[in-house]
């Protein structure tokens, strides 16, 4: 008898598919969608301004730099990682590609070249101390968090770097058929992010690796290899964000992107990544970020103070996660 | 009331879900002396010393210490009445001191929880003293040896006032001399009155210092003897005792070339000089004690935790194994002992768990093609009769034998020459049990080589062509199917 079971077994849809659908269920797997729902509902009841298209734009315009930065600290989380030098590297990733986009210097690409390589290296150092080193990223990254905006005031010394060349400018200020450029990145790269989660082998191994990396090892994975790359990923998504934040700004500043790697997390967790490791999804993480976004824009328009908005995404976020170990109590 | 008895237990049992573990246990513990436990792995030993040292409570029966039946919520209950334990794992707070170990949580203050260290470390050099222990109790506990640290414990344990010491293999990790000294402070315990419960697997040991013996075996009391009235083959046959009722699946499978042999491997402080072959059609079963270096070989063999020494050959070549993918690569396939721990990815969908290890051949450039991998799935959930409903379900949903045979799964969509199977029925019920044990005999069929490590004998004996028995790290013999039986299989493993 032949153990390949295409031969010796009809494939039939016999698995039987009755799955209750109960209101916890959808909660556990929509919850944190019916609550942006809701809250951009209550918004539009609260301030008139609040549907115009322009703050609606505004809205996503302001999170999509975070959100793409949380994408790939979703992945590192998802690995039961931690990335706490996203805003750092944003910082010196924004120093040096203003540094190189003066005009009638160099061509557009070299900005833009010396900006990925950085964000690229500092994942990859952050993902080799943890995963060779075997030190906790919590330490690893927090090292790179301090030295990255160290580096970052030291090649600026400290002081923003201007005039900065129009086609770069784009990056932050351009449009494509109507929507801002790093709108449309925010999308583009939540498309591919989640196809990388999702349906490669990449991604599967990041779950692995995160829902238990023992059995990650045995059953044949490289666990330090794609530890790394999924820690320089998340420093390529980084990269990506710090030149449009630079563009949008239209100056280099080695102050960028402060509190910007809690804001990721906080999307991430938010969005029902799992700290434990092995859950988490890029939907779930960009529906964390619109939170993130409608919260502080709704409480903008209704003028409570910016004190106030960080007590309630504070609350927010603790919420989340106490969701979070609720659900996998329960499981 | 006085009695002779400091413990009796009128009708314990404990269930936990799927198995009796132990069944309307009666036994009785004289004061004042050394009472052994023996038993197979699994036999409930251990399940009855947590019950007496208040870890679970029992579902049925009595226990009465010193005469008065007690009830006990935790050890710390256990503890408060004069009952300690020396598990088989020590636990100390590597990088505080002695003393500070042996009066952790019950420390000596000044008030306002200022510590006085002086009186506990004077306190806890006379409780070492007093059992001729000579160390200083102002080292740090990870200064220590493992026997040493042993000390430290029985220490701990008698400073509580115990009258009664349960010691959980307290031998397994110590050596020859230190065994010595073992025996001696149990002796000076025993002059003070202490009555001594002592699990162990070790034969000469269970002789030269216990009083009674009692032997358990599948969670029931088989007897207790005085052990001036048993010999080694009296005890083995009490131990053993049992017809295979049982009937297992083993079909006769042709038996081809050899498939893996390995030659002297060798861990520093695991196993040593360990040779064996298995051939193709071959279901070779590994034998012996925990500990007895049974996984420690395999994980070699595969790549996790890499020999020191020897060779390992697949079909005549000789190969290098270092990872886990080297071994896969080689065609190896590797059912791990603890499917939680080392097997199963629990957040990930059933689906998952199956394909990760032969991913690649679902991917076209990165890109898992869905459907592929779905009908593979579909198909081996089919062929393996696992009960799920649908692939999407959470691992963590699935009961223990449908989870073991995801992961039974996921090897053979693998489709390896070589499969090792450790412990693959444990804990899983009967149903799945048999159905496991077909399927091998099934893959030994198409002439795929099996390596399978069981604790139960009835299953070694019962699925193996052949059986390697290990014994503390050293290979003790081969048995043919034929010529194997319980007792000639206790005699190597326990010799």
């Amino acid at each position: 008898m032949s153990i390949n079971p295409n031969e010796s077994v009809a494939v039939s849809p016999s698995i039987p598919h009755h799955r209750k659908i109960t209101f916890s269920h959808l909660m556990n797997k929509y919850g944190m969608l019916f609550v942006l729902i809701a809250m951009v509902i209550l918004m539009s009841f609260l301030s008139d301004a609040f549907l115009a298209t322009q703050n609606l734009i505004n809205i996503v315009r302001q999170i999509s730099f975070v959100g793409i930065i949380a994408m790939g600290v979703t992945m590192v989380i998802i690995t039961t990682g931690i990335d706490l030098s996203s805003g750092s590297v944003v910082a010196l990733v924004s120093v040096v590609a203003a540094s190189l986009a003066h005009p009638g210097e160099y061509p557009l690409i070299i900005p833009i070249a010396a900006g990925l390589c950085i964000g690229i290296c500092t994942g990859f150092i952050n993902g080799f101390i943890t995963a060779k080193g075997k030190i906790p990223a919590f330490i690893a990254t927090l090292g790179m968090m301090t030295a990255a905006r160290g580096l970052a005031l030291l090649y600026s010394g400290g002081r923003p770097i201007g005039n900065l060349n129009e086609s770069f400018l784009v990056l932050g200020k351009g449009t494509i058929l109507g929507i801002p450029f790093p709108i449309v990145m925010f999308i583009l790269i939540g498309i591919i992010s989640h196809l990388l989660l999702s349906k490669t082998k990449f991604g599967k191994y990041t779950y692995a690796i995160g829902g238990n990396e023992q059995a990650a090892k045995i059953a044949g994975i490289n666990v330090d290899r794609y530890r790394i790359m999924i820690y320089a990923y998340a420093g390529l998504l980084t990269a990506i964000a710090g030149m449009m934040l630079t563009a949008r700004i239209s100056s280099g500043q080695p102050s960028l992107g402060l509190m910007y790697e809690l804001d990721a997390i906080a999307a991430a967790v938010i969005g029902g990544t799992s700290l434990n490791g092995g859950i988490g999804t890029i939907p779930g993480t960009i529906i964390g970020a619109l939170i993130i976004g409608v919260l502080n824009n709704g409480l903008d328009l209704l003028g409570v103070s910016s004190y106030w908005q960080q007590i309630l995404k504070g609350a927010i976020i603790a919420a989340a996660v106490l969701l979070d170990s609720r659900k996998n109590k329960r499981a | 009331m006085d009695t002779e008895y400091i413990l009796e237990l009128e009708g314990v049992t404990k269930e936990f879900p799927g198995v009796k573990a132990l069944d309307n246990i009666h036994l009785k513990v004289r004061k004042g002396t050394v009472h052994a436990l023996m038993g197979e792995n699994g036999a409930g030993k251990s399940t009855l010393m947590k019950i007496i040292f208040g870890i679970y409570t029992p579902d049925r029966g009595v226990i009465r210490f010193k005469g008065n039946p007690i009830k006990l919520h935790g050890s710390k209950d256990a503890i408060r009445l004069g009952i300690s334990m020396i598990h088989q794992e020590l636990s100390p707070v590597p990088h505080m001191t002695v003393a500070e170990n042996i009066f952790l949580g019950r420390e000596s203050t000044k008030g306002f929880g200022w510590i006085n260290r002086k009186k506990m470390d004077q306190e806890a050099g006379e409780w070492l003293q007093s059992l001729n222990i000579n160390i200083d109790p102002r080292t740090k506990m990870i200064d220590l040896s493992i026997a040493n640290m042993q000390m430290v414990e029985i220490a701990t344990a008698v400073s509580h006032h115990a009258d009664l010491l349960i010691m959980d293999e307290p031998t397994s990790a110590i050596t020859d001399k230190e065994v010595e000294r073992l025996f001696a402070i149990i002796d000076s315990l025993k002059k003070k009155g202490v009555t001594i419960i002592y699990i162990s697997h070790k034969m000469d040991e269970i002789f030269k210092i216990s009083d009674d013996i009692t032997v358990f075996r599948d969670g029931q009391c088989i007897g207790t003897k005085a052990a001036a009235d048993l010999t080694q083959d009296t005890l083995i046959q009490m131990m053993v005792g049992r017809e295979i009722k049982q009937v297992f699946h083993k079909e006769p499978a042709d038996i081809g070339e050899v498939a893996l042999s390995v030659r002297n491997l060798t861990r520093n402080g695991k196993f040593r000089d360990v040779s064996f072959e298995v051939r193709k059609g071959e279901i070779l079963g590994i034998a012996g004690l925990m500990g007895s270096g049974r996984t420690e070989i395999i994980e070699s063999i595969f790549g996790i935790v890499p020999a020191d020494a020897g060779e390992i050959y697949i079909k005549g070549r000789k190969v290098t194994i270092k990872s886990p993918q080297d071994a896969i690569r080689y065609k190896m396939g590797l059912l791990t002992e603890d499917r939680k721990i080392t097997g199963a990815f629990l957040p990930l969908s059933v689906k998952d768990n199956m394909i990760i290890s032969s991913i690649d051949d679902f991917t076209v450039k990165g890109y898992i093609k869905g459907k592929l991998a779905n009908d593979m799935c579909r198909a081996f959930v089919e062929r393996l009769n696992i009960k799920t409903p649908s692939l999407n379900q959470t691992m963590l949903n699935l009961s223990g034998g449908n989870q073991q045979k995801v992961l039974l799964g996921r090897w053979l969509m693998n489709n390896p020459d070589i499969l090792i199977l450790d412990e693959p029925t444990r804990g899983i019920d009967v149903g799945a049990k048999a159905e496991i044990h077909k399927l091998m005999s099934r893959l030994a069929q198409t002439g795929k080589a099996i390596i399978m490590i069981s604790s139960e004998l009835p299953e070694v004996l019962g699925m193996s062509d052949r059986i390697l028995v290990m014994h503390e790290g050293v290979p003790k013999g081969e048995l043919e199917r034929e010529k194997a039986s319980q007792e000639r299989l206790m005699e190597l493993a326990y010799s």
